[in-house]
């Protein structure tokens, strides 16, 4: 008896196509191409900013145009699937015993959730009253 | 087996993925808002004038751009890899020096307000 | 009990005879209650003697019986057949390579397996007149789960990471140096941060989270490798940032 042992290929860039799991781990990792761009648009704000009113006042209607709007509908979309992913993982990174129970999973998630709301509420507020 | 020096730039990206999981939300939709003609105080040039004058306002913003660079760098690099793309060393050094240069960039910007 | 014809279609390979594997289709008649490692044994007493599979216990506890079912990781054991419709799919584990039919070569896995040391070292030797090495239960419960790993590779076989990286010391290896680096009568993890913080340890894991979501005896080592990503990123800072504080 000879021993021959079969390798089988891997595809190095196609290796997620055709499973549902790798399909949504993929989906979650792209979040980082808008969440970057969207950062990008952030630092454009902070340069106009700096350059003046009138300067500022052409971005804010520069992202009032189709694209902007359009880019800023896919981006939040995007932001939201990092979000709910990011937080749906956090009792794996981060378990709490306390005695000699851990606390469930679902606990650590919802207080990140309620702590999320809770930023979105304040931000929203203070935005607004600004 | 030497261990890695990749804690540095992990940790900055949990940090990144922590942060604008909290906030770019928030942050889309006071945008998105403003683009459909509500523009939010904190929008207003004088609102984010004001916002970017005081130093913590500049600390906030520019702790969102660094590590919202940051993450969407690390993150980039490791798609790209799950892509194909097996030049990683140079993906990262470009990725990395990317994230640094648009925050040196924001805190220029932030230093004029 | 009911009896119903099930089609399987097998992926052999013969090292001897095959350039490469190919699918073989077999129509045999099963029981309602019976796994897919049933349908292969009733398979090989029956219709094909040379079909190659491992297993042993045939109540998941062995681990032997791994296998991409409908190309899923499955323990063939806890597969009941009447949770498939139509033709199965059975395959060996993916990324092993495969040494004859549904036996895959997994040298690879057990060399990993050593090198993380997944033993107890004690954090000093006592002789056994002082007794017990003592634990709590609340310190026992922080490394229980992963105690339960059975060694089945299923993981292996869900990580896409261990597919596109064979140096990678992959999901259940490092799932158990974390058991042992938790556990409180344990000095070891110095020892073995050598291994799994390298970069070909936990830095190569970029968090699918399929090893937990496959693994048979819920396990999951997708969190051990963050806590490890964690615990080894506060290491790297106190070792840089702090280099007056003593390891």
């Amino acid at each position: 008896m000879s021993r021959r042992p079969y390798v089988r290929e891997v595809s190095k860039s196609r290796w997620f196509l055709g499973q549902p799991r790798y399909l949504r781990y993929m989906a979650r990792e792209l979040t980082c191409v808008f969440i970057g761009a969207y950062s990008v648009l952030l630092l454009v704000a902070l340069k106009r900013l700096s350059e003046g009113r009138e300067a500022y006042e052409a971005f804010l209607q520069a992202l009032a145009s189709p694209a902007g709007i359009v880019f800023q509908a896919v981006t939040l979309a995007f932001a939201l699937y990092h979000t709910v992913t990011w937080f749906n993982v956090t009792p794996k990174a981060m378990p709490i015993q306390i005695g000699e129970a851990f606390v469930p999973g679902g606990v650590i998630i919802g207080a990140h959730y309620a702590g999320w709301a809770a930023v979105t509420v304040l931000v929203l507020v203070l935005a607004e009253a600004l | 087996m030497a261990k890695s020096s990749k804690p540095v730039v992990w940790g900055l990206f949990a940090a990144g993925g922590t942060v604008t999981a909290f906030v770019t939300p928030v942050l889309v939709l006071l945008t998105l808002l403003a683009a459909l003609g509500h523009v939010v105080g904190l929008l207003a040039y004088d609102g984010l004038h004001a916002f970017a004058s005081h130093w913590l306002g500049k600390s906030l913003l520019f702790a969102i751009v660094f590590l919202s660079l940051w993450h969407a760098a690390h993150r980039l690099r490791i798609t790209l890899h799950d892509l194909g793309v097996r030049s990683d060393t140079p993906v990262a050094v470009v990725a990395y020096a990317a994230a640094l240069a648009g925050s040196v960039a924001a805190a220029v910007y932030l230093l004029r307000i | 009990m009911g009896e119903r014809p099930v089609e399987l279609e097998i992926l052999r390979y013969n090292p001897e005879t095959d350039r490469e594997p190919r699918f073989q289709r077999y129509s045999v008649g099963c029981r309602e209650e019976w796994v897919v490692l049933d349908a292969l044994n009733h398979i090989k007493e029956t219709v094909d003697p040379t079909l190659s599979y491992r297993w042993s216990c045939h109540m998941a506890v062995c681990g032997s019986c791994g296998m991409m079912i409908n190309g899923e990781p499955k323990l063939a054991c806890k597969s009941f057949l009447r949770d498939y419709v139509g033709v199965i799919r059975v395959e060996p584990l993916a990324y092993f390579p495969i040494e004859r039919d549904l036996v895959t070569v997994i040298d690879d896995f057990m060399d990993k397996l050593a090198r993380v040391k997944p033993y107890l070292i004690p954090k000093r030797e006592q002789p056994v007149s002082d007794g017990e090495y003592r634990q709590t239960p609340a310190e026992l419960k922080k490394f229980k789960q992963y105690t339960l790993c059975i060694n089945c590779m299923l993981c292996y076989a869900a990580c896409p990471q261990y597919g596109l990286i064979p140096k990678y010391i992959g999901p259940a290896a490092i799932a158990l140096a974390h058991r042992y680096n938790q556990d409180s009568r344990d000095g070891g993890r110095d020892q073995r941060q050598e291994e799994i913080a390298a970069t070909e340890g936990v830095w190569d894991c970029s968090f699918v989270g399929a090893c937990s979501e496959v693994c048979p005896e819920h396990v999951d080592p997708a969190g051990a490798l963050q806590q490890v990503k964690i615990a080894s990123t506060v290491d790297w800072y106190r070792e840089h940032l702090m280099p007056w504080k003593k390891k």
